[in-house]
């Protein structure tokens, strides 16, 4: 198998033509735990959609190499009215392996209860959509995900609404799909969890201002930079005539690698 | 009273074909216009009943009186109807239901004016009203087709239905059948309409589908029993219905749109979940 799970090559993503994100290039590597941090705006939830396949890129290209995606959006489609029970929402994680027709199985049934159990959500098996409290339905959501089973998992800010016990719960999740050998990437604003709990950190501002080891990309100067960019549209922006970003010497163990496409992000 | 309930279906013809097509019409319609409320969709079966009448209209000018072409061409039109609003939505930032009132509204002026340009008032009165006594034979045979379709596109697309509903953007996620789905679920819809058209008219068909499924959510919160129980008040429905219109010599149609009327009134006052039971003050609470 591969050894880079994603590779985005000039990537740009956007909407009605402007750009969200902007000449994004590099590789993610399989196994890695990423987080993905900048201000509002700065693109992140973009990111997530173009990899999750919902946003078609503009310009340039994802390589992805993965047998199964899970994504927790940032924010839910979900008709919180709609006549379902916990377990009814949860279960849609059976899909890519049971899918339209198969039948979920007893131990399918055994593993869904081990993931409500593991969210603490247990006893809450037949409640129903409308009566949970925001935080409980991330909970529900989050055990979706892991019932997905997926050897990619993007994570968009899961962490909303949810308590520090919760929390905690749940870094150790995703620490133990790390171990697993998932490649997660996960969106979250609290800079001092990234610090403590993600070896790996791409920091956005609509284009990547660092991508790399956590260490080096939380810098005073990086974070500086990914504060200023244009955050609202400009109508009557021109076209983007910006080159891509020249490649960045590959850092020593990459260079083990046979593929010489690799990226790394630009520091623009 | 089992006189008065039964004889009728006993000694005529007639109503036992009419009792027959409106069970049919009613196990199939119900679990749809159950579906179409989840999706907040409710209005979508009236534009689309009215939107199948140029269709029928035009079938009718062709060929008279006769099932086939005037299903044919309410399900053309249907679809088209259907499709158009979807695509003008799909691609703009006009919301669906927006698109769809323009189109169903364009449907219906052109139905209208094909039926007025050759025909009597009684024969408009048809395609708007039809009768569920006169069902002959092939319309009979069309409206079960219409029910076996339904039931097995329902079961197996069960799965994708729900998904579609509950969440969409995680459908999206894992896999490309939530497009193909809502289509498939559009063409039930106008099926279901024209089965019943024959035997309620354009106006009333969606009143066996919306009331009995729109009562249903008084009383449950699992989409399987809101389908079992929507199909039951439909059936009821038709009975009552029926057996009304015989014994106060009522138009058919409207007969059993009004008892499911009254059904969903009922329900709505008294259901499990409907006004009284939230209304009513309770000063008693559990401890957990
Ligand atoms: N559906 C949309 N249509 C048009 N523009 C959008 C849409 N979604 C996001 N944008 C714009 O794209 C840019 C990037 O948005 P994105 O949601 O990726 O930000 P983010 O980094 O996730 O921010 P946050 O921290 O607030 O979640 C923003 O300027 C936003 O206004
Ligand atoms: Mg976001």
């Amino acid at each position: 198998m591969r050894s880079t799970c994603l590779e985005f090559k000039d990537l740009t993503l956007g909407y009605q033509r402007h750009a969200a994100v902007h000449h994004l290039s590099g590789v993610v590597e399989r196994g890695s735990l990423t987080a993905v941090v900048g201000a509002n705006g700065s693109g992140k939830s973009t990111l997530m959609k173009g990899v999750a396949g919902i946003l078609k890129p503009i310009s340039g290209s994802i390589d992805a190499a993965f047998r199964r995606l899970a994504y927790l959006p940032q924010q839910s489609d979900i008709d919180r009215s709609f006549p379902a029970r916990v377990i009814d929402l949860v279960s849609l994680g059976f899909w890519q392996e049971r899918g339209l027709l198969g039948r979920i199985t007893r131990s399918d049934k055994t593993r869904l209860f081990a993931c409500l159990a593991a969210v603490g959500l247990s006893g809450f098996e037949t409640r129903s959509l409308d009566s949970l409290s925001g935080g409980q339905m991330q909970r529900a959501l989050f055990a979706r995900t892991m019932l997905q089973d997926a050897d990619l998992i993007l994570l968009d800010e899961p962490f909303n609404a949810v308590d520090e016990r919760t929390i905690r719960d749940l870094l150790a999740l995703i620490r133990q799909w790390a171990d697993e050998g998932r490649t997660i990437l996960c969106v979250l604003h609290d800079h001092a969890l990234v610090k403590s709990h993600f070896p790996q950190t791409l920091l956005m501002a609509r284009k990547p201002v660092a991508w790399g080891r956590t260490a080096d990309v939380m810098t005073p100067d990086h974070l500086s930079a990914a504060r200023t960019f244009q955050e609202a549209w400009d109508e009557n922006a021109g076209w983007c005539e910006e080159p891509a970003p020249a490649l960045l010497p590959q850092p020593a163990e990459d260079l083990l690698h046979d593929r010489d496409v690799a990226r790394r992000a630009a520091h623009v | 009273m089992f006189e008065w309930l039964v004889s009728p279906f006993l000694e005529y013809g007639f109503m036992q074909r009419a009792l027959l097509g409106s069970l049919v019409l009613s196990v199939s319609c119900a679990p749809v216009g159950v579906f179409l409320m989840l999706r907040r969709m409710s209005l979508t079966g009236d534009a689309m009943s009215h939107a199948i009448l140029p269709g029928a209209a035009i079938g009718f000018l062709l060929f008279g009186l006769e099932i086939m072409p005037m299903t044919i061409g309410g399900l053309v039109v249907g679809l088209l109807v259907a499709l158009g609003s979807g695509f003008v939505s799909r691609f703009t930032v006009q919301k669906e239901d927006a698109s769809m009132a323009a189109f169903y509204l364009i449907s219906l002026a052109v139905g209208v004016l094909l039926v007025s340009w050759r025909g009597s008032s009684v024969d408009l009165m048809h395609v708007l009203f039809g009768s569920v006594l006169a069902l002959n034979d092939e319309a009979l045979a069309l409206i079960l087709g219409i029910a076996v379709v339904t039931f097995l596109a329902l079961g197996i697309f069960w799965r994708a239905l729900v998904a579609e509903c509950l969440d969409p953007l995680f459908l999206r996620s894992v896999s490309r059948i939530g497009g193909p789905t809502h289509v498939l679920f559009l063409v039930l819809v106008v099926l279901n309409l024209v089965g019943g058209f024959q035997a309620l008219g354009t106006l009333l068909s969606v009143g066996l589908m919306m009331l009995p499924a729109v009562a249903s959510r008084f009383w449950s919160n699992d989409v399987r029993a809101l389908c079992g129980i929507a199909i039951a008040i439909a059936v009821v429905s038709s009975l009552g219905g029926l057996l009304l219109s015989y014994h106060a010599s009522m138009p058919s149609g409207p007969a059993i749109i009004m008892v499911a009327g009254v059904a969903y009134l009922f329900s709505a006052l008294f259901g499990r979940r409907g006004v009284l039971a939230s209304a009513l003050p309770s000063r008693r609470h559990t401890s957990a």
